[in-house]
């Protein structure tokens, strides 16, 4: 599948976005953050400019982005529809508590709280567009979704953490552990994910493809067109996927591997705000290498019809 | 709507038979489908680079060929491949917007292109890749079974079929209603074993291909008259009896 440069984007972005959301709820509801209106505003706003910065960079795939507002209507039978509504309602009870920090007053646990049931639902609706779709067997897949939450909370926290230090280093210290604990559920998640797709092998083939299997092995003799159509530019897209295996290496050094190494250190003593900072960059920079691995290594029926493999 | 219509009593089922015994892999119906439905419903299909290098466009039909088993057992067999309009049609259900719907009365999937916002998730959601993005026109396009040929009253009702069927010049593509039983299309399904392509996904396709017929198994070489010695009846008789 081909890796879209707004879509690879907004999955990333976003992911990072709802999952600082969700612990600015979850952990402001247990009392664990700073409470200072700085803080607040910072950590939220930082949120909101991630996922809608990426909600954005996804209508950028669209053909009609004016008509973007339609894609509201289909949630009884779309994933894509039931995201747009859910990143839509999100919205409510984040600019609920901004209004309420900008205004002088304490955050609630509940409006907390409904932030990052948002925040879940959207990143599993969004998760949920490509883990329902049968003719992919790299994306059909239990883990997918998995993936996608855990890689939420962990770029998130590791965000949250740098924000945090700036304000409160024993609760920076707290997010580095909470990050230290998804970081290593995240790759654990992602090996296990690779294991998997490695070793499948999809359940439709050239025979299945064509109905000829009785005849016997099928191959492609001549196809349709001499250039590359649109299905094979989309679903096609096969750039890159031989060095698959050495950027499978680098997204899990870049997204896990350095960012848990300088966590252990925050962890274990005081280390600058500026480790966290670094740690952060470079755990999205990986999360955006293993976002577009995702599609890259991503193969579709369709080319079963042009003699490749599914 | 994007979610399927719930079933209509009465309602007809429209598709097509591809004959893959028969079909001789020309082309006429993916150039006669381009032609019609460039200036269709869907039109139009739009052509980027046409006549120059790495041309590029939309088309609802493309045809294939294969060669399947070995040696003396194999087969070369051309394959068109459009949209087999599913009854349990993905490309439908993930729309977001409510454009690509599969209309109740008749069952054909198409494309509302005032409403589909280029999403392109239906092309992912559809395994047989039946769907092609026009990029000038921003939207998703597909195979309409030529609605507006199928209906159409400006047209001699002979010619109320779809193009590609309408043009082939070997009679391997056949238009029907598949609800009735008693129609051509139920009929050759029935008798030639019409299949389903990639039935383990269970998206159930109204299309039907029928497979190749299997070769005449070749007589053995009766033997050759002798030639040599022997009365001019005698070699009369056994080159008679060799034939």
């Amino acid at each position: 599948m081909k890796p879209a440069g707004s879509i690879v984007f907004f999955t990333t972005a976003s992911g990072a976005g709802y999952g600082i959301l969700f612990w600015l709820g979850v952990l402001g509801a247990l009392g664990m953050l700073p409470e200072t209106i700085g803080f607040g505003l910072i950590a939220l706003g930082l949120a909101t400019a991630l996922f809608t910065a990426g909600l954005l960079s996804s209508m950028a795939h669209l053909g009609h982005p004016e008509r973007a507002w339609r894609a509201l209507s289909q949630w009884r039978s779309s994933w894509l529809s039931r995201e747009g509504v859910a990143a839509l309602l999100t919205y409510v009870p984040v600019l609920l508590l901004g209004l309420l920090w900008l205004l002088g007053g304490r955050p609630t646990a509940l409006l907390g709280l409904l932030c990052s049931l948002g925040a879940v639902i959207t990143v599993y609706c969004t998760a949920m567009i490509y883990a329902s779709l049968k003719p992919i067997r790299q994306w059909n897949h239990g883990l997918v979704p998995a993936f996608y939450l855990i890689a939420a909370g962990f770029s998130g926290a590791l965000c949250l953490a740098a924000v945090t230090a700036f304000f409160d280093v024993t609760a920076a210290g707290r997010l580095a552990v909470l990050a230290l604990a998804l970081g290593a559920g995240g790759i654990a998640v992602k090996l296990a994910y690779w294991q998997a797709i490695d070793n499948s092998v999809s359940a439709s083939t050239p025979e299945s493809a064509t109905g000829l299997g009785s005849i016997g092995k099928v191959r492609s003799f001549e196809a349709p067109h001499t250039e590359e159509n649109y299905l094979l530019k989309e679903m096609g897209f096969r750039i890159a996927r031989k060095h698959a295996a050495k950027l499978r290496v680098y997204a899990a050094l870049l997204g896990f591997g350095v960012p848990l190494a300088m966590l252990v250190g925050v962890a274990a003593g005081a280390v600058p705000v500026a480790v966290l900072i670094l740690a952060a960059a470079c755990g999205l920079l990986g999360m955006l290498l293993e976002r577009w691995l995702f599609f890259a290594e991503a193969t579709h029926t369709v080319v079963l019809f042009y003699g490749r493999q599914a | 709507m994007t979610t399927l219509p719930a079933p209509v009593p009465g309602a007809k089922k429209l598709g097509l038979v591809i004959d893959l015994d028969t079909c001789v892999g020309c082309h006429a119906c993916a150039v006669n489908c381009k032609e019609w439905n460039a200036s269709g419903h869907s039109a139009p299909l739009t052509d980027s680079n046409a006549y120059q290098a790495d041309p590029h466009g939309v088309w609802f039909n493309r045809v294939h060929t294969y060669e399947a088993g070995e040696g003396d057992a194999s087969r070369t067999v051309h394959f068109p491949r459009s949209c087999l309009h599913c009854e349990d049609a993905p490309c439908v259900t993930v729309c977001p917007t409510g454009a690509s719907y599969k209309r109740a009365e008749d069952g054909i999937v198409l494309v509302n292109a005032d409403t589909c916002i280029g999403c392109q998730l239906c092309a992912w959601a559809c395994a047989y890749g039946a769907r092609e993005f026009d990029v000038d026109d921003g939207v998703m396009k597909k195979c309409t079974l030529c609605i507006d040929r199928i209906y159409n009253e400006n047209i001699p009702e002979a010619e109320r079929v779809p193009a590609c069927v309408s043009t082939c010049p070997a009679s391997a593509r056949h238009f029907g209603d598949f609800n009735d039983p008693a129609s051509r299309v139920s009929q050759l399904v029935l008798e030639r074993g019409g299949y389903d392509l990639m039935p383990e996904l269970g998206y159930k396709p109204t299309n039907k291909y029928l497979p190749p017929r299997k070769p005449a198994v070749a007589k053995a070489a009766t033997p050759a008259a002798e030639t040599g010695g022997g009365s001019s009846l005698l070699r009369w008789l056994d080159r008679a009896l060799s034939r």
